[in-house]
């Protein structure tokens, strides 16, 4: 199972326990993840804008390069996941933007979004099988009660996304429950945290935290997952260290190979 | 100043606003309803309308949190989100409006700041 990967800034940097333990977890279960050669930072927000162009290329650059490759572009933090799919599919439904990006990249084909793009979740569920992790976990979650947290990227808009029911998703828990844990339900798991308002208006991002922190407590989560490193931030932040906060990927990790102590 | 036409408007966000059948379901999805002075909704109604210039001045384009859970509650296929970055874009394009100067950045950050809320609220607040 061969891929490109696409780590982004965060994961570079303040969010390398994700990449690490994203890397590691593929490598157990042989999905191989081969870095996109000199990737640039997606941007982070997707620009709505229609009339942006330049804000969508580094996007289209990561896709071309994994078109190029012939294999299909995983990601792993939210923010570019959404990015890099919405932008794939401006690429492929949109041919006054898919023009622009080509004149500005200097294409002579057009890249109209002909490269798969997926997140490292849907690499899990459908390419290696839930089941297939389950049966390779050595060191089970049994009795964790943990809280998948989705917020809004991965999820919305749905139509775009495809990634899981987006009112009533289930696939961390899914992953959560092959992995040996109690997933618990809560009804703010798909409401957003309040991202980058959390630099100019932390009281949002507070409101927001709390009320997302204070719905998974209710519901008996002792522990919440995310794969999103703003996500994981801001509930961090405002958890006041009751309810850690894991990147999804360190529970993988821990329960195919032990160790790290989130487990 | 800023355009400030209702076809701009349209043109940028590239939504439709009179799909609207006034349902409510945008401004009821909203997680930063409380946080604004004209709600989704009213976004949709007051585009529609052509009143766009108490919109640009609106404090809700900076209390979206782009999360997209009007546009995906939407019956209609409207998209309020889009409406609000096209008019917060259509302020930032104006230089001296830019809501983010770099040199604030150092204040708002603490050690574990992920750079992607710096990279994310640069995008949304600066041009």
């Amino acid at each position: 199972m061969n891929y490109y990967y696409y780590p982004g800034c965060t994961l570079k940097t303040k969010a390398k326990a994700l990449d690490a333990s994203a890397r590691a977890a593929a490598e157990c279960l042989g999905v191989t993840l081969t870095e996109v050669p000199e990737w640039q930072c997606c941007g982070a927000v997707y620009p709505m804008a229609q009339d942006e162009v330049a804000a969508r290329l580094s996007a289209v650059r990561a896709l071309l390069a994994a078109r190029e490759a012939g294999v299909p572009l995983v990601t792993l933090c939210s923010a570019c996941h959404h990015v890099i799919k919405r932008v794939n599919a401006d690429m492929a439904k949109n041919p006054d933007l898919r023009q622009k990006a080509a004149n500005y990249l200097g294409l002579s084909t057009p890249y109209a979004g002909e490269t798969k793009v997926l997140h490292y979740l849907e690499v899990l569920k459908n390419d290696v099988g839930f089941e297939t992790i389950k049966q390779q976990v050595k060191h089970p979650l049994t009795g964790q009660k943990i809280g998948a947290y989705y917020g809004c990227l991965l999820l919305r808009p749905a139509d775009v996304m495809q990634f899981d029911d987006p009112e009533s998703p289930t696939m961390l828990e899914d992953l959560l429950r092959a992995l040996g844990a109690a997933p618990v339900d809560y009804d703010q798991k798909n409401e957003c945290c309040a991202g980058y308002l959390s630099l100019t208006d932390p009281a949002a991002a507070s409101r927001r935290t709390r009320a997302i922190l204070t719905s998974a407590r209710e519901a008996g989560a002792e522990a919440l997952v995310t794969a999103c490193p703003l996500c994981q931030y801001n509930l961090s932040r405002h958890s006041g260290g009751s309810l850690p906060v894991y990147y999804v990927t360190e529970l993988l990790e821990a329960a195919l190979k032990g160790g790290n102590g989130h487990a | 100043m800023p355009e400030t036409t209702r076809e701009t408007v349209l043109r940028i966000s590239g939504t439709n606003t009179r799909k609207c059948m006034l349902c409510g379901k945008c401004s009821g999805s909203c997680p930063a309803y409380d946080a604004m002075d004209y709600r989704p909704h009213q976004f949709v109604a007051m585009v529609e309308r052509g009143e766009i210039a108490p919109l640009l001045q609106s404090k809700s384009l900076y209390a979206c949190m782009s999360c997209f859970a009007c546009v995906e509650r939407c019956p209609r296929g409207v998209q309020p989100a889009s409406l609000i970055e096209a008019l917060r874009a259509m302020v930032l394009r104006e230089r001296e409006h830019t809501r983010l100067p770099a040199q604030l950045i150092p204040e708002l950050i603490d050690a574990g700041t992920p750079q992607q809320a710096v990279v994310s609220a640069f995008r949304k607040l600066s041009k």
